[in-house]
């Protein structure tokens, strides 16, 4: 190791930096799989490469899998426009075929005497232990070539990702800016095959770019972020792939990065599986909360009693017997309701709050009916979903838009609205 | 005689394979397909070490295992995370995939697996491994498991025909009538993860996707039914084993890999005589109208 893997380490980097960055825009157009496919096509020009100079430099190999590469993504344009053929099954062909020719070609090499091919497999799976200095000029060269064409043409990439259709209406040369991203594809493409093998590139283009996307809404900073991912997870990969000797690179840089995606997947703040989930439960808690309010508002009017048993509760059939326990149990403690001998009843702020609900309800019933010319007998169900939406300022506009009103499209009373201030 | 049993295994690979990809294909789920045959590699490996051999049953239950673990982490990470389908499957696979490569490169002492197999196969030492009934050979075993397990295929299709064809073409139509439309997505993945680990010997875990989504694909693109495409994903199936065979013994190269080319080759065959004809359809029409007017 010593000197080299130290060229190893700044190779595996700069190609995982590359990937990824080019990886938000594969991400952002919805075709992640392409560079799979990509990745599986440029076999073939890797072996054809070998076979006519029977050389393995990098410096050769290089331009076989650019040109295999191209191939590939022309024929998933050319089958999927072509024909009845949806695209994810003309990528899936693509692969396929194309990964069957590298490895017919590769056995038909390994059979004959084509001079000393070990080493061709590396590819397959990647084995960044083998690279040499010169190795990293080129690398150097293609990341360098990468990341400024991606800043030249950054504000036409970015509007294209977003919006096509924008971006061709507007007069943008939209087979130039395709052009540019699909060779920015295969060049990142074809320059990580070193490290992480034809197999497993795939992850490298779309991994960083998706867990980047839970962080930032931001293109130029999600770039940035699957960048360093990308470069954090080819180094550590790296690492422990050097602690044993049979190990090949690309399966681990994979292993790091997949590991750190999925935690975001789950812990991110915001968008992560663990915040969502818990902040949909609390929306639920709400609503059923807000509902039983509104129920004990709505027995409040007709039987003029303030003490409810848990049958005249049940007979409303919106809670079910368990779930109505908890929730009795529950808004007791947190002093919403009220309970004498085995009756429940609203305090005062169980009141106020059922009182909010039920005008927010009826206002909303109200603007339906009024603003947007809908039947009243069509507006409950709108207003049941939104009640427990509605935030103080949309309350406040509109009150202040249906100019302070008494009555709902049912002719009920709108109450509390005596105490908002004008 | 061996190169009997080498088409036949490779037949019945590609028909049972084929008839599967079908729904893969009208799904949309022709990658899900891809993903699964990656992601049952250590489902096999961790089969292999904990059973210490190779026996089918253990080796066929890890793989399922994790075929299913795909499909459900799939929908996952699609339907928790809200990440974009093509990258759920993206995030899966390779990561599923990188764990069975490194298993087997810890473990390649003690595992019988390689990484030639894991990704072309051995077809062509399927005769060798022969099944002897009352001690007397019948043939190979793994061609007789194959053939079992088309069966099997054929009587789910058969059985399931229905299901299958109306949760594919309108899965909202089909929850909305009652249908479990989760089952029997869960079903065909069962199958084809099953599907793929039989095949997994003799054509290794990137080929398989072949046979699952290229005969189909031809067949697709010539047939407006679901039995006339079922039809043709036969025939095209057991014209690549044919053709696959001799094209990688002419040319010396591996037998999976050539019969993966066959299969390309012919797609690429329908779908140039396809243009061809529409072209002239095209032509034809064009020139009824300028003599008519």
């Amino acid at each position: 190791m010593g000197g080299n893997f130290t060229w190893v380490m700044i190779g595996c980097a700069l190609i995982g930096a590359g990937a990824s960055a080019v990886g938000v825009f594969s991400f952002l157009r919805k075709q992640a799989l392409v560079g799979d496919a990509v990745a599986h096509a440029l076999l073939p020009g890797v072996v054809l490469a070998f076979m006519f100079t029977g050389q393995k430099d990098i410096w050769i190999l290089f331009p076989g899998a650019f040109v295999a590469g191209w191939l590939g993504l022309l024929s998933i344009d050319i089958i999927s426009k072509n024909s009845k053929i949806k695209p994810d099954t003309a990528i899936a062909i693509v692969l396929t075929v194309f990964f069957a020719i590298g490895i017919v070609l590769l056995t038909h090499v390994q059979q004959s005497n084509y001079g000393n091919q070990s080493g061709l497999e590396a590819f397959l799976f990647g084995k960044a232990a083998a690279m040499l200095p010169a190795d990293i000029t080129l690398f150097v060269a293609v990341d360098a070539a990468l990341i400024l064409l991606i800043l030249l043409t950054y504000r036409y990439l970015k509007l294209y990702s977003f919006d096509p259709d924008f971006a061709k209406a507007i007069g943008l040369p939209v087979k130039g800016i395709q052009f540019i991203l699909s060779s920015l594809t295969v060049l990142a493409v074809a320059s990580g095959i070193q490290a992480v093998g034809v197999v497993l590139m795939a992850a490298l283009i779309i991994t960083p770019a998706a867990a980047a996307r839970f962080f930032t809404g931001r293109l130029s900073h999600m770039i940035i972020l699957a960048m360093i991912i990308g470069i954090v997870s080819s180094l550590i990969g790296v690492y422990i792939s050097s602690l044993a000797l049979s190990m090949p690179t690309g399966p681990w840089i994979v292993m790091v990065l997949s590991i750190i995606a999925i935690m975001t997947f789950i812990f991110a703040p915001g968008k992560g599986m663990l915040q969502r989930s818990r902040k949909r439960k609390a929306h639920q808690q709400k609503v059923r909360r807000e509902n039983l309010l509104k129920l004990f508002y709505a027995l409040g009017e007709n039987n003029k009693e303030e003490f409810y048993s848990r049958p005249q509760l049940l007979r409303s059939r919106r809670f079910q017997g368990r779930e109505l326990e908890f929730l009795l149990s529950r808004m007791t403690a947190r002093g919403l309701l009220l309970r004498k001998e085995n009756r429940y009843g609203l305090t005062a702020t169980g009141k106020s709050e059922a009182t909010r609900v039920v005008r927010l309800h009826r206002l909303w019933e109200l603007y339906l009916n009024e603003r947007m010319n809908i039947a009243p007998d069509h507006v409950h169900h709108d207003a049941e979903a939104i009640e427990h939406i509605i935030t103080p300022e949309l309350e406040r506009e509109l009150l202040k838009d249906l100019d302070y009103p008494e009555l709902d499209p049912h002719r009920s009373e709108i109450p509390g609205i005596k105490d908002m201030q004008r | 005689m061996n190169d009997f049993w080498i088409i036949a295994e490779g037949s019945l690979v590609a028909v049972s394979c084929g008839m599967l990809g079908v729904y893969l294909i009208l799904r949309k789920m022709a990658m899900v397909g891809d993903a699964i045959s990656h992601a049952v590699l250590p489902g096999i490996v961790i089969a292999y070490l904990v059973a210490q051999s190779r026996s089918s049953f253990f080796t066929l239950l890890g793989a399922a295992l994790f075929g299913l673990l795909t499909t459900f982490m799939i929908e996952l990470f699609y339907k928790k995370a809200r990440i974009q389908q093509d990258a759920s499957i993206g995030i899966t696979f390779t990561w599923l995939f990188a764990i069975g490569v490194i298993l087997v490169s810890a473990f390649s002492g003690n595992v019988d697996l390689d990484q030639e197999c894991v990704l072309y196969g051995d077809i062509a030492y399927v005769p060798f491994d022969i099944l002897y009934l009352f001690s007397t050979d019948v043939g190979p075993a793994p061609v007789w498991l194959q053939g079992f397990n088309l069966l099997a295929i054929l009587i789910l299709l058969r059985v399931g025909h229905r299901g299958f064809l109306i949760t594919s073409f309108d899965p909202s139509f089909s929850s909305g009538l009652g249908i479990k439309t989760d089952a029997w997505h869960y079903v065909l993945m069962g199958a084809v993860s099953f599907t793929v680990v039989l095949s997994f010997n003799a054509v290794g875990a990137i080929l398989v996707v072949a046979f699952l989504v290229v005969p189909p694909a031809t067949a697709y693109l010539i047939s407006k039914r679901v039995e006339t495409m079922m039809a043709y994903t036969v025939l095209f199936g057991i014209l690549s084993a044919v053709g696959g065979f001799y094209l990688a013994t002419w040319w010396n190269a591996s037998i999976s890999g050539a019969m993966a080319v066959a299969a390309g080759i012919l797609f690429m065959l329908v779908f140039a005589g396809k243009r061809l004809s529409v072209k002239q359809r095209k032509a034809l029409a064009i020139s009824d109208l300028s003599t008519n007017s």
